[in-house]
């Protein structure tokens, strides 16, 4: 894949989709995508387009080079949300996984940094996409 | 049929407005096509990636160009 970011055509992005739920997991697993999105990990996309179907959204998914579903609690609904589109192909990550426990979990620098660093290796090496 | 090109204008959005005009025309249906280049106007349809093809309003596909048969197969 070409380094070169200056063309949208072409450049499959890597993918980042958060739970973004109401919890304080939820809202790691949100800044975290956000952080790797900042830090040129990825690209957060939004879950709630995959959940209505959104056309755009669906074909930009399917052509994804990567695909990171970040879940804060073991109802996984990431996973399930995408499962249920017909995306079987994703890396998933459980904040359960890096010991963070639903309503025990400090939404601060440390967990969102831990989380982000984990999504990152997950999801390898550098991205680009449009925008 | 509303086609819609979305592509900064680069050499895979060219491919990909002709091969669904001749996509079109051996359908046999009438259409109208438009170029979309303004990358926030691309954003809007929720797409990261280009050239993409949008028939009717639904984003059919995103980051290839796909040849005129299978074009004419989503026109269906």
């Amino acid at each position: 894949m070409s380094t070169n970011c200056k063309c949208a055509c072409g450049e499959a992005p890597k993918l980042i989709f958060a739970c973004s739920g109401a919890a304080d997991v939820g809202a790691v697993a949100d800044q975290a995508a956000r952080k790797m999105t900042m830090d040129g990990a990825g690209k957060m996309f939004c879950l709630a387009g995959i959940g209505g179907r959104v056309s755009g959204i669906m074909a930009t998914t399917a052509a994804a080079d990567a695909i990171l579903a970040i879940d804060g609690c073991p109802l996984n609904c990431v996973k399930n949300s995408l499962e249920q589109a017909g995306f079987a192909e994703f890396n998933h990550l459980q904040l359960a996984e890096l010991g963070m426990e639903k309503g025990k979990t400090a939404v601060s620098q440390d967990t969102i940094a831990a989380v982000a660093a984990k999504g990152a290796e997950m999801l390898g090496g550098g991205a680009c996409g449009a925008g | 049929m509303k086609i819609q090109i979305l592509g900064t204008g680069c050499p895979k959005c060219k491919k990909l407005a002709e091969a669904a005009e001749t996509a079109a025309k051996a359908a046999g249906v009438e259409y109208t096509i438009e170029k979309v280049t303004d990358i926030n106007e691309i954003m809007t349809f929720g797409v990261m990636m280009t050239p993409a093809l949008v028939i009717d309003g639904e984003v059919k596909t995103v980051g290839k160009v796909p040849s005129p048969d299978e074009i004419g197969k989503m026109m269906k």
